[in-house]
């Protein structure tokens, strides 16, 4: 008999409740469970940074987490960034603009990762955002794109405030 | 790439989680994740019970009591970087805590899980050897305090019997003149280092008060340099100095493995210690 436990989750700011095997990875729920495949599964021990989500805002690794730890929880997917109708977020926005991404495997994971970043560091260096970035890996774009869509985003919104 | 099944377990108390692990012979206690999810998803380790500390009260946060911060097993090492009192008190955790993986690992992993996991070139054992801190384990007859020194037993394998869990660590820290130094090399950031040295000293302006040399990743546990850091004491600071000290930690035993030599190892401490001493030297303000 499998282990389950039933929890309840905020996902994207959508309550959804669910029975979930114990063993369940935070980002195995989200994909099959919920069908919110934006999140990807990559090499599923917390190396290479493409199923990072925020659970209450922090950027954690989905593959780290079981999905029954998220009982109470609010999770934040890549599907959770842009506006109800389709409007990118800043950050996406920018990764549009200066190309950074090409294949899309690493991006949720990025962009996840440079919100919840560039949220606590408003105004960051090139090296804080090189180091921001240090545990995900892009295998396309050789991340200088990445890097120039981080600082454009912080420039803009130090402008704005 | 999944876990194999087990038993999930959330006790509230530490006190449940000590009952849970008395009852359960094959159970593995999961702090932050950081390791032992990866394990469990690589299939490394198959337990037939996981007992979840996450939501269990009253072992995380940080505590001032004067002379020593009581750090709770599951305060998570980005709570740690932020926390204003390990900041003014222990300096040098925050300095170690930026190689401690990434920001997202950061956010999940503790203090606790890192000690009990005992990678042998972890950065927080390294700390708590040059700080002699103490670890507190709840076991079924109540708690009992461990001593770093005694802490490692074998290759990842700390002195904590099968129901017994860490809760607590305590660091006496040093006065507020204390200079520290913070220095590894890995191939990448993030990665665990192939030589971490943690420096403390005091002095009171020129002369050397009292010193403290931890090596990380030499061999299974960390070590200390008792002999440069007795020879640095009653000396002043000063570049001949820290240049002994190197060329003690050239002397230590150091593992070599597919990668790494045994003399790479050792080059790496020499140099490494000087680095760590001559930034500790830098900071130390002198109490006088």
């Amino acid at each position: 008999m499998a282990d389950t436990r039933d929890i309840e989750v905020t996902v994207n700011g959508e309550s959804h409740a669910a029975n979930v095997e114990t063993r369940t990875s935070l980002g195995d729920f989200l994909r099959h469970g919920l069908g919110l495949t934006g999140t990807h599964m990559g090499c599923e021990h917390g190396v290479c940074g493409a199923c990072t989500v925020m659970v209450d805002g922090e950027a954690v690794r989905s593959c780290l987490m079981l999905a029954v730890q998220t009982n109470g929880h609010e999770v934040t997917t890549v599907e959770g960034l842009a506006e109800d109708d389709g409007t990118l977020s800043p950050l996406q926005e920018a990764f549009w603009k200066h190309h950074g991404l090409q294949c899309g495997f690493c991006t949720p994971g990025m962009l996840t990762s440079l919100t919840a970043f560039l949220r606590d560091n408003p105004d960051p260096s090139e090296r804080d955002v090189r180091e921001a970035i240090s545990g995900n890996i892009c295998r396309c774009t050789g991340y200088q794109g990445i890097v120039d869509a981080a600082l454009d985003v912080a420039k803009t919104m130090q402008k704005g405030s | 790439m999944k876990p194999a099944p087990f038993i999930y377990h959330d006790p509230a108390t530490p006190e449940e989680a000590v009952a849970l692990l008395s009852q359960h012979e094959d159970a593995k206690v999961l702090a932050g994740g950081q390791s032992l999810m990866p394990m469990l998803n690589m299939r490394f380790v198959l337990p037939d019970h996981v007992i979840d500390l996450n939501g269990v009260a009253g072992i995380s946060g940080v505590v001032d009591s004067g002379s020593t911060l009581e750090i709770g097993a599951m305060t998570r090492q980005r709570d740690l970087v932020r926390d204003p009192a390990v900041n003014a008190k222990i300096p040098i955790m925050p300095e170690a805590l930026e190689h401690v993986g990434h920001f997202q690992t950061r956010n999940r992993g503790t203090i606790g899980g890192s000690l009990c996991h005992l990678d042998p070139s972890a950065e927080l054992p390294c700390l708590m050897a040059a700080y002699d801190a103490v670890l507190s384990a709840h076991g079924p007859d109540g708690v009992r305090d461990i001593p770093f020194t005694e802490w490692p037993l074998a290759y990842m394998i700390p002195t904590l019997g099968p129901d017994e869990l860490l809760t607590k660590i305590t660091v006496p820290y040093w006065s507020a003149n204390h200079g520290y130094g913070f220095v590894e090399f890995a191939r990448r950031h993030g990665d665990f280092a192939l030589i971490a040295v943690a420096a403390l000293l005091e002095t009171d302006g020129d002369t050397i008060l009292q010193a403290s040399i931890s090596i990380g990743g030499a061999g299974v546990r960390p070590v200390r340099l008792a002999e440069a850091e007795a020879a640095l004491v009653g000396g002043n600071i000063g570049a001949d100095a820290f240049k002994a000290a190197a060329e003690v930690a050239r002397g230590i035993d150091a593992m070599s493995d597919a990668y790494v030599s045994s003399a790479y190892r050792q080059r790496l401490a020499a140099t490494l210690v000087e680095r760590a001493l001559i930034k500790a030297g830098e900071r130390a303000k002198g109490s006088a």
